[in-house]
């Protein structure tokens, strides 16, 4: 039996970037607001599994050709690696840094060291959860 | 008098959840259960607005985003897997 299902396909494209744009706003809220990492890294990863159920696997690891446990494993070197940086600097593991800067068209912003951190958190959390559930489907 | 209606809306919002529990444990079927588990999700979705009303606060807005993503992608896995009886197919053959 021939299933027709072109609305949730259509449906499933224009929602996957409204979930992208909410994962990016939720990783950069997370200093002073409810987000952060690992909640941007889930909903990431929500949008990802969103296109897996819609369309199959072999689909869209074509257009899409990244191995999630990479991924994953260039997080955790990532967030280590922010904490061995303050090492070098004479400070204690893990020492994180800001400052002010100004930067043209936007004004004074602040930049961080923990946001490369939680960059590497968001990566380990998308490649973890990814390769969780490609790993318990039907494979053949 | 708006303090008495939000609290008015939870309490019925309260009522219907418990009714949708309800019909998820004797639910005959599969789809009404389904069914019954959209109807908590959208319910909790306007319960936390209705909190947020209350408490004259904004810090509530990202949670009713992202419960309202994870009940659309739940009943898109649940309908599959009532259609398809699997929910990530490796290749899909239509």
């Amino acid at each position: 039996m021939k299933i027709n299902n072109v609305i949730l396909r259509t449906v499933a494209k224009l929602v996957f970037f409204i979930i992208l744009t909410l994962a990016v706003y939720l990783f950069f809220a997370g200093h002073n607001s409810p987000g952060g990492g690992f909640s941007g890294g889930l909903v990431l990863a929500s949008a990802l599994v969103l296109l897996f159920i819609v369309f199959d696997i072999e689909t869209i690891q074509k257009g899409l050709p990244i191995d999630f446990k990479l991924v994953a494993a260039f997080g955790a070197f990532l967030s280590v690696g922010t904490g061995f940086g303050a090492l070098i600097f004479g400070d204690n593991f893990l020492t994180q840094a800001f400052d002010y800067f100004n930067v043209p068209f936007f004004g004074e912003i602040e930049l961080t060291t923990v946001t490369i951190f939680e960059g590497g958190v968001a990566l380990v959390v998308v490649g973890v959860v990814v390769t969780i559930l490609l790993s318990i489907s039907e494979d053949e | 008098m708006v303090q008495g209606m939000l609290t008015v809306a939870l309490t019925f919002y309260g009522i219907s959840i418990c009714i949708s529990v309800f019909r998820i444990i004797i639910g005959p079927s599969l789809p009404d259960r389904i069914v019954a588990l959209d109807m908590i999700g959208v319910m909790l979705v306007s319960s936390i607005a209705i909190v947020s009303v209350m408490l004259t606060t904004t810090a509530f807005l990202e949670v009713i985003l992202i419960l309202a993503i994870l009940a659309f992608i739940s009943t898109i896995a649940f309908s599959k897997y009532i259609e398809r009886g699997v929910i990530l197919e490796y290749r899909r053959d239509d």
